[in-house]
């Protein structure tokens, strides 16, 4: 059987380092599995967090060989074994120990939002109607597991650190869930453009890309909410390019 | 004396689950001022797990459903152990229990008509899961969290409750620590709601999280409240067996429900060859049949892939044991092969199925469009757990209230696939009302000192010790205990060799240590939360030893038939004035003739 070395760093927010850890590997193990091992044997107090290990409760959420990933659905035979698998918390969040970080912030963005508002029920009983193809749009988004990765990598928060004025790819996908549900009649273009920051995104892809549940935030979430900020606010932009561009064009003139 | 933080609220929910977060969602609508803690961060419990749906007898898909119906169904799959009155209340409440989700903003999938789709699920007469493809325990949490931080809850996230806290007979609060900071916490309350979940971390195949280290069941059983009917564990036949590091994950029974066959190493469908008398009427007796019931045909009977879990668990392990299982030491769950029935089944499948498709390509490089899976019987669910009244969900303690898996009652001997996510909404709604309407009725209690202190003390001796033994390996020992000597098919001798065991690791926690700091320190933690599951452990073990019959999820390997006189009662545990663990059995409630006409009539 295989030996793998993982560097994994230990400490907390007053500082810390990496360390290795030598560790024999099995079949169709995950990074998770690895760190369980190393904490059972070799470090009882290796902070981490996980619940469901199926890649369903976003818990799990690290940078593996500086990629952000799913500890759990990450599969050793996917990560090349003969230099160390380094394995670190997830940067834009403050940090509490070694894997874990503080996102709390998360929760706080998400109280902010406006919630869902139904419209009437469509029937004296009470009940609604929906019919498939309304509801698999915004079944994309209820897919998110809340990991918080895409939240991770968005440079607008990463580098730029704009927590205050913009709340991030997670919470696009979740306004955009609200918006398009079928039942919901909520306003919440104004809050978009001012509280929310949507326009600090200039869609680089970064929060797609990571995105576990292969969730298309920027095309299918972020675009057509940015649409809708443009259309109430700078439609004069619209009338004016319209003639001149393309409806594609336009779009990238907008975002740029 | 130890420092810690003091919490005030009228309502303290210990769990933020599905039962939990529906149970402060009702308290909080009554008017108290509710607190939730939790172990894990907001939206990560175990019910974000499930898969397959939510049952509740809304008729949309087929309108011979009804309460009395799916009433009728709990009953026979919990082999009448049930408590009637709530398997009463669950199934005429379930619907409007599912309705109210959406209107918090949940989508089912839809009928044509756009309503809410309902799929066959095991042990269900008619299709009955309202779902979202096979992720409905999301859907349901996140619907119930949205919805929650608007409600004015406060939300205690990463602590963990390690005692309940009493004043004469009734409980005011509870006593416990933050995982980030390990400091103490003590929340006051009027009532306290338990929604803690199950057991599963006690065996070592599982599809359970970490969290289910049976906390709630142990609290409530060392503050003087009684556990019922602790030998059913449920067994759910298909979890992953290959390769090793994901053995037990779930493979949802929705696979089944689609048309999923089960088949041996010869690829004989093992399943029809033992279908019990109980269920013969309502079964189908060739291929043919079967598949027409999963795709919706009425006049056709359910496929033997779709009998209770116990029957299905038990028949794998038969095939198994008899040498006809998979190169792995499971059988194999065949969704590929409709691809002879269908011409998009590949696409049909992921859309049906996404999280399985998933869940096999990244984690056992098989795709189940065009492979069987390898699967076996997994530790899944509790049925037993902390008794309570059937209207309030008030345990046997005033004040004390439980819901959702620490719950028991509803399920009886065996628990129906998606009949828990219902049982969160109900009974979880129930608690939390009952729970409100008891701390408006009541003052607040007076918290000992001396009992906090002590608590304290007690919990940071394994600091004391940083040389003693790992808990985590501590654990892993229980866990092979209970999975070979207690596991899905029982007998007396090993289950006498367990309790020796579970008394040695006993000995083994008391001398166990934990390194490093407070600051989130999953040593310690794991030291802790073992204290509960052995205890929880040896009550599993002693109804084990006392049902001396085979009924539902109980298998004994040496009384292997039915007993009519102990299929009559229940088995309660408490603890006894000298401290150690009773058993009694309780007779069933006697069945109200209404009901007794509904089972009749469903036969
Ligand atoms: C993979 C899988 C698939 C499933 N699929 C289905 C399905 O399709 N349909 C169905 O009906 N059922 C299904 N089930 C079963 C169902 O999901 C569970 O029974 C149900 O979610 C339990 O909910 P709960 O609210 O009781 O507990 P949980 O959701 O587990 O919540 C327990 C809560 O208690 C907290 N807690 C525990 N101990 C403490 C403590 N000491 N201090 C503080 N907080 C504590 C935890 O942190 C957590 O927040 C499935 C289960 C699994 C594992
Ligand atoms: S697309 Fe927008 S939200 Fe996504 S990472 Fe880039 S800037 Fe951030
Ligand atoms: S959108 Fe995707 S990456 Fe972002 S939190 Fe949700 S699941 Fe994670
Ligand atoms: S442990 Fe749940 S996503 Fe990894």
């Amino acid at each position: 059987m295989a030996t793998a070395t993982f560097r994994i760093w230990r400490g907390d927010s007053g500082g810390g380092e990496f360390r290795d850890y030598s560790l024999e590997i099995s079949p169709g193990m995950v990074v998770l599995d690895a760190v369980h091992e190393i904490q059972a044997k070799q470090a009882q107090d290796l902070a981490v967090r996980w619940n469901c290990k199926v890649g369903k409760c976003g818990s799990c959420s690290a940078e593996i060989n500086g990629m952000p990933k799913l500890m759990c659905m990450t599969r050793l035979n996917q990560l090349p074994l003969d230099a160390p698998i380094t394995v670190q918390p997830m940067r834009t969040f403050p940090l509490v120990k070694d894997l874990v970080t503080d996102v709390s912030w998360n929760y706080e963005v998400k109280k902010k939002i406006k919630p869902f508002k139904p419209r009437k029920p469509d029937f004296p009983d009470g009940t609604w109607r929906m019919v498939q193809e309304d509801v698999d749009r915004i079944q994309e988004f209820h897919k998110c597991i809340e990991c918080f990765l895409c939240q991770n990598v968005c440079h607008v928060l990463r580098d730029h650190r704009l927590h205050q004025q913009f709340v991030g790819p997670r919470f696009f996908v979740y306004v955009a869930s609200l918006d398009m549900h079928p039942m919901d009649i909520e306003d919440r273009v104004e809050e978009l453009k001012n509280a929310e920051g949507i326009g600090f995104c200039n869609i680089t892809k970064c929060c797609t890309k990571v995105c576990p549940e292969e969730i298309r935030i920027t095309d299918n979430a972020i675009i057509p909410l940015k649409e809708r900020v443009v259309d109430r606010y700078f439609d004069f932009l619209r009338i004016g390019f319209s003639r001149l561009l393309g409806r594609k064009d336009r779009r990238a003139l907008r975002n740029r | 004396m130890p420092e810690y933080q003091v919490h005030e609220h009228d309502v303290l929910v210990i769990g933020a689950g599905g039962a939990g977060l529906r149970a402060a969602i009702a308290a909080s609508a009554a008017g108290v001022s509710v607190g939730i803690v939790t172990k894990s961060l907001l939206g990560k419990a175990h019910t974000v797990m499930a898969e397959g749906g939510i049952a509740a007898a809304l008729a949309n898909v087929d309108e011979r459903d009804n309460w009395k119906v799916h009433f009728a169904d709990t009953m026979r799959g919990g082999q009448y152990l049930n408590e009637p009155r709530m398997a009463q209340i669950h199934a005429q409440e379930a619907p409007d229990c599912v309705r109210e989700l959406e209107a918090w903003g949940a989508v089912f999938d839809r009928t044509a008509q756009g309503k809410i789709l309902q799929r066959n699920f095991g042990g269900h007469k008619y299709p009955r899961l309202a779902h979202v493809g096979d992720r409905t325990g999301l859907e349901m949490i996140r619907t119930l969290q949205d919805y929650g931080i608007h409600q004015g809850i406060d939300v205690h996230m990463e602590c963990v409750v390690i005692t309940l806290l009493k004043d004469g007979d009734r409980v005011v609060g509870a006593f416990g620590y933050d995982r980030e900071r390990g400091r103490f916490q003590l929340y006051h309350a009027r009532a306290v709601v338990l929604a803690t979940g199950g057991i599963g971390r006690a065996y070592k195949i599982t599809s359970n999280s970490w969290e289910y280290t049976a906390d709630g069941l142990a609290l409530a059983y060392r503050a003087g409240a009684e556990l019922k009917d602790m030998e059913f564990v449920q067994f759910h036949p298909t979890g992953m067996v290959w390769p090793p590091s994901v053995r037990g994950i779930l493979v949802t029974e929705g696979v089944r429900g689609e048309g999923g066959t089960l088949k041996n190493k010869d690829g004989r469908r093992f399943m029809f060859d033992d279908i019990p008398p109980l269920y013969k009427n309502q079964t189908a007796d060739n291929a043919e049949e079967g598949w027409r019931y999963t795709q919706g045909d009425r006049s056709a009977r359910r496929p033997p892939e779709l009998l209770t879990r116990d029957h299905v668990a038990r028949a794998i392990v038969r095939e198994v044991r008899e040498g006809r299982g998979s190169p792995h030491g499971g059988v194999f769950l065949d969704i590929a092969w409709i691809r002879e029935k269908m011409p998009h089944s590949a696409e049909h499948i992921k859309r049906k199925l996404p999280s399985m498709y998933h869940q096999f390509k990244q984690l056992a490089d098989i795709d189940i469009t065009k492979e069987p899976m390898e699967v076996g019987p997994t530790t899944h669910y509790v049925m037993g757990g902390v008794r309570v009244h059937p209207e309030t969900q008030m345990s046997t303690v005033p004040g004390l209230f439980a819901a959702g898996e620490c719950a028991a009652g509803l399920h009886g001997a065996n628990r129906l696939g998606g009949n828990s996510l219902s049982d969160l909404l109900v009974f979880g709604k129930r608690a939390g009302a009952h729970a409100a309407a008891f701390a408006q009725e009541h003052q607040a209690g007076q918290v000992s000192a001396e009992e906090v202190g002590a608590a304290a003390r007690q919990a940071l001796e394994p600091f004391d010790r940083p040389s003693g033994e790992s808990p985590f390996l501590i654990q892993r020992d229980l866990q092979e205990t209970m999975q070979d000597l207690v596991g899905i098919v029982r007998r007396e001798e090993d289950m006498h060799r367990a309790l020796e065991v579970i008394e040695q690791l006993g000995e083994r926690r008391r001398r166990a240590g934990v390194v490093g700091n407070r600051e989130y320190n999953p040593g310690w933690h794991t030291a802790l939360d073992l204290s509960n599951l052995l205890l929880i452990s040896e009550a599993i073990t002693r109804a084990a030893i006392e049902r001396k019959e085979s009924r539902g999820a109980h298998f004994r390997d040496d009384y292997p038939g039915r007993d009519d006189a102990s299929g009559k009662s229940n088995l309660i545990i408490r603890q006894g004035p000298d401290g150690k663990m009773q058993i009694a059995r309780k007779p069933l409630p006697e069945l109200p003739a209404e009901l007794k006409q509904i089972v009749e009539e469903m036969k």
